[in-house]
């Protein structure tokens, strides 16, 4: 049939079959090498890309640490925030679906696509978040329509929530995500870039205790970034919980007391420096602040002439006015200049050289002595005082009741207020001091500046013999299992021991300016418990010429940013003092009608609220 | 015409690795597309039938006696370079490559049939064509116009990769042939010369893929890819795999193209190297059984036929595993009997048909 010869004759024939076959084999040799190299000697390396490949270790956010107040009261703790999310790769037509979402939820595509592009750098597996914290309804709505709505998930995140509203708002500060100059620095060494983080206040302050510990979900992802299982999960640790000083029904009565001026309350322990009320006006929702603040809500928030975003309690400062002659009076005592007993004469004004400086009251006191002088707040009677014991000595006495400096506030930007002396005033002017300018500081005005923090400060230790004590905020912090982690505990800043006699005198004198008549706030007294108290009010630029007074008595309205402030320092109960209160109402008026009417709803509330827990302690104990 | 003796001189040896092959994997395949729930029709299933073809045409290309294929090899040879002609006409385009036409309702790629063609066709020049000394330059232009033409017209389309296997079929064989040493070298030193001349003519994405051969990491989530975690799945099997449905590259969809050109890759990752090696020896042995055919064959077009065909067979095998484990750049390159696809089945059959015809019919004249 062929007319060719037959293979094997053909010379050299088998010789070639013989090589091919060898290079055959050889070949397949290799091949087989090279799958013993990547099996055997790369298998540990390959599975280890294997599994980055389909395992995905995802954080779990914690649960951040709840905010009591002193007796239990929760002030802040964590609602479920529902967040809209793209996972992306199940994402197919995004027009269509963006259409969709827009139509259901009411939002502009524009949005959502500005949302999209900003998320392209996360991690392809990690879920883009389109809306944040919609709301259970449209939560619900997304769930029902999910047919729609390919690639498109509802995301649960824990929130800070206020369930007391804006109370309290300048303490707790806000969260934000963690920079990176943050994520550089070792404190932060265990964060992750995205993670939310104390920004200010509290939250900042004890960033570590509140954060918890984040759980760990190691998922089985496949290749479109898809969950297919949990493989294992820790779960997360919630952070600590914080228990404030503050308590929330003395603080809810000082705001409530202040209303919608401007000012500042603060309570303080007598006898330890806790903060009971803690409350700058007008104020903001934080809740603003953790869902992110609008620009328009921020513009308002800063154009507002009343700053509700300054905290008035360690910022704002003040001249403490008549308040501040208790300081004057422990002064001179001090010095010799004066006895509790000494008797000047108060013509309604006061010469020196050819200046005449004039007494609140224009009429005059006629004679007065250091407790008429406190009581009715004669400013003739200081004049002289004062200028008798000279500007050093009374800065001395200032600065003992911790004037001048800050309490050491942990956080929010203390002011340290001013107490002037000979020395500061030649270097901050270059010029020396005037004995006009003594005159007027012996009655809080001038140079001297003070903040409502220190005004309390002060007058907790005019009521507890001397000590000034640290003003602070968190009782203590108690961890998972309810144990306490860290507990409060009283600081002296400083401790004057002041005659007994002149402390007595200065004391019984702010005792009758509250519960004797005559006495500048005698109109605020409480019949149950006798507090002492000293009213102020702080001339904001100079003091008003004759027209001026005149005028204003006419009824002409001064201008809201020229009106004095009303300050008012207390403490209570008057035989063993237990808790200090400072009130400065920014342009109010006069302390006696203004600022004392504040502490006393403190008070009130401060005596009903012990009143009822001794009550109550009086049953349980009888129920035995 | 047919003969008892047929069926006793039948290779059931080798139809029976080839069996063994084929099955391996289509359970491979199953493994492979577990997790495609929305086809209509399991993958797996579909090869199954496709093999089913595929013995059909084993079984009719024995029936004639192959020698008959020596007086239709220009034919045929002319037919299917007037198919490639209407390929770059009116060829049916997909993927940015024109390789199909439609013939009868069938989308037919003539570049696949041409690699059984150019065997047929040489094994007719060779076997006509003795050279006790082998070929010299000058004999060799005609055989090099007859693979040359086809290969080019298919590289045209583009299909880098069965464009060089043609070439590379072709080659193989005429070395059997024989070719003088000055011959081969100068086949050789103008290849390479043509190899960096051709690599100014290469598609972008060709290019791509060499330089990516040469560097994976250059593009981990392109071009890549496909390599880098082909090499994850191989490697990451071990000694002995991890077992059958049980490989995560695969199962979870990390590795690309598993049931067709990287079906290999899902193979080593469940069975290891233990299965990896038990493969590769029935490919080698495959190889190594068609080339003894070739020299059991009674005639020189028979001979060149089995060489052709084996040809065929170690050099889609040997591209394929070499690209799948990182050896060789990624071409388009499927693993005979092992990746899915009827044009494969169909073509790997219509040579295996011939090699069993030309064993079959050794002790006839």
């Amino acid at each position: 049939m062929s007319l060719n010869p037959a293979p094997e004759e053909t010379p050299g024939l088998r010789r070639r079959f013989i090589i091919s076959s060898l290079i055959v084999v050889t070949v397949f040799g290799i091949l087989s090498l090279r799958l013993w190299s990547l099996q055997v000697l790369g298998v540990d390396h390959y599975r280890d890309l294997s599994e980055r490949n389909r395992i995905r270790y995802v954080a779990i956010q914690p649960p951040r640490g709840a905010v009591f107040d002193r007796h239990g009261q929760l002030l802040v703790d964590n609602r479920p925030a529902f967040s809209v999310s793209a996972l992306r790769q199940q994402v197919g037509d995004r027009k269509q679906l963006f259409a969709n979402l827009s139509v259901l939820l009411g939002v502009e595509v524009e949005a959502l696509e500005e949302r999209w592009r900003k998320g392209q750098g996360l991690p392809r597996y990690r879920p883009l978040p389109l809306l944040e914290d919609v709301g259970r309804e449209a939560m619900e709505k997304v769930q029902e329509n999910s047919i729609d709505l390919p690639g498109i998930l509802v995301e649960v995140k824990p929130l800070r929530a206020y369930p007391q509203g804006d109370v309290a708002a300048h303490l707790f500060g806000y969260l934000g995500e963690v920079t990176e100059e943050d994520l550089r620095k070792t404190d932060f060494a265990n964060y992750r870039s995205g993670e939310m983080i104390g920004k200010t206040g509290l939250e900042r302050l004890f960033e570590q205790k509140l954060r918890g510990q984040a759980g760990l979900k190691r998922i089985e992802v496949n290749v479109r970034g898809r969950e297919l299982r949990q493989v294992t999960t820790r779960n997360p640790l919630p952070g600590n919980q914080l228990y404030l000083t503050i308590d929330t029904t003395l603080q809810l009565a000082a705001e409530k007391a202040l209303a919608d001026k401007a000012g500042a309350v603060v309570a303080l322990d007598v006898n330890t420096g806790e903060i009971l009320a803690f409350v700058s006006r007008p104020t903001f929702d934080p809740a603003w602040f953790a869902r992110g603040v609008t620009n328009e809500e921020w513009r308002d928030l800063i154009e507002n002439p009343q700053h509700p975003m300054t905290n008035k309690v360690l910022r704002g400062q003040y001249p403490p006015g008549s308040t501040f002659k208790m300081v004057v009076a422990l002064a001179a005592l001090e010095a010799g200049t004066v006895k509790p007993s000494t008797k000047f004469q108060c013509d309604g004004s006061f010469k020196l050289g050819s200046y005449e400086y004039r007494c609140w009251k224009k009429r005059g006191h006629g004679s007065v002595d250091l407790h008429k002088a406190i009581k009715e707040s004669c400013d003739v009677w200081f004049y002289r005082v004062g200028l008798e014991t000279g500007i050093d000595q009374i800065a001395s006495a200032a600065q003992r009741f911790g004037l001048g400096q800050t309490t050491g506030f942990p956080f929010g930007g203390e002011r340290s207020g001013l107490i002037p002396t000979r020395s500061w005033k030649k270097k901050r002017f270059g010029t020396s001091w005037y004995d006009g300018e003594t005159v007027i500081s012996s009655i809080g005005q001038g140079f001297v500046l003070t903040t409502p923090i220190q005004l309390a400060s002060m007058t907790a230790a005019l009521a507890n013999g001397g000590t000034v004590w640290k003003p602070q905020i968190v009782q203590k912090v108690v961890d998972l299992e309810g144990d306490t982690e860290w507990m409060l505990k009283p600081e002296k800043l400083m401790e004057t021991a002041w005659s007994a006699e002149s402390l007595k005198a200065v004391q019984t004198a702010m005792a009758s300016v509250v519960n004797d008549v005559g006495g500048t706030a005698w109109r605020s007294r409480l019949e149950k418990v006798r507090f002492a108290g000293k009213t102020g009010t702080a001339q904001v630029v100079r003091r008003k010429s004759d027209e001026e007074e005149e005028a204003e008595q006419a009824g002409d309205e001064v201008p809201y940013q020229y009106r004095d402030h009303a300050l008012f320092v207390s403490y209570a109960p008057t035989d063993s003092p237990q808790i200090a209160v400072a009130v400065v109402v920014e342009h109010g008026g006069h302390g006696s009608s203004v600022a004392a009417p504040v502490a006393k709803a403190v008070y009130e509330a401060y005596f009903a609220e012990k009143t009822e827990h001794n009550d109550t302690g009086r049953q349980v104990a009888s129920g035995d | 015409m047919f003969d008892r003796r047929l069926i006793t001189h039948f290779d059931w040896t080798y139809l029976l690795l080839i069996l063994l092959v084929s099955g391996i994997g289509i359970a491979n395949l199953y493994s492979a597309t577990s997790s495609w729930t929305t086809a209509a029709q399991p993958v797996y299933l579909k090869q199954c039938y496709w093999l089913g073809l595929g013995l059909l045409i084993v079984f009719i290309v024995c029936l004639f006696d192959y020698r008959h294929l020596e007086y239709f090899s220009f034919p045929l040879y002319g037919g299917n370079l007037f198919l490639l002609l209407l390929v770059l006409f009116i060829g049916r385009t997909s993927m940015g490559a024109t390789r199909w036409i439609s013939l009868g309702g069938f989308n037919v790629q003539p570049s696949e049939i041409m690699k059984i063609v150019i065997i047929i066709t040489l094994a007719r020049y060779f076997s006509e064509k003795a050279r006790v000394i082998g070929f010299s330059l000058s004999e060799l232009i005609i055989p090099a116009l007859i693979l040359g033409v086809p290969a080019l017209m298919i590289m045209k389309q583009p299909d880098l990769g069965t464009a060089m296997l043609v070439l590379f079929i072709g080659g193989t064989m005429a070395l059997f042939a024989g070719v003088q040493r000055s011959a081969f070298l100068f086949v050789a030193a103008s290849g390479l010369l043509a190899a960096i001349g051709g690599w100014f003519l290469l598609h972008d994405y060709q290019k791509g893929r060499i330089l990516t051969f040469l560097n994976p990491e250059r593009d981990p989530l392109g071009a890549g890819y496909h390599i880098i975690q082909s090499k994850i799945a191989v490697g990451s099997g071990g000694l002995n795999g991890l077992g059958f449905m049980k490989g995560t590259q695969s199962q979870l969809s990390f590795l690309p193209e598993r049931h067709t050109d990287f079906a290999f890759s899902v193979f080593a990752e469940e069975w290891g190297l233990t299965g990896g090696l038990v493969l590769l020896a029935i490919y080698c042995l495959i190889v190594i059984w068609g080339l003894h055919i070739a020299l059991r064959s009674n005639d020189r077009f028979g001979m060149f036929l089995a060489v052709g065909v084996s040809a065929m067979l170690f050099w889609h095998i040997v591209v394929n595993l070499g690209m799948v484990i990182g050896l060789l750049p990624v071409v388009g390159v499927p693993l005979p009997l092992f990746s899915y696809g009827g044009t494969s089945m169909v073509t790997t059959m219509t040579g295996v048909g011939l090699l069993l015809n030309v064993s079959m019919r050794r002790f006839i004249f």
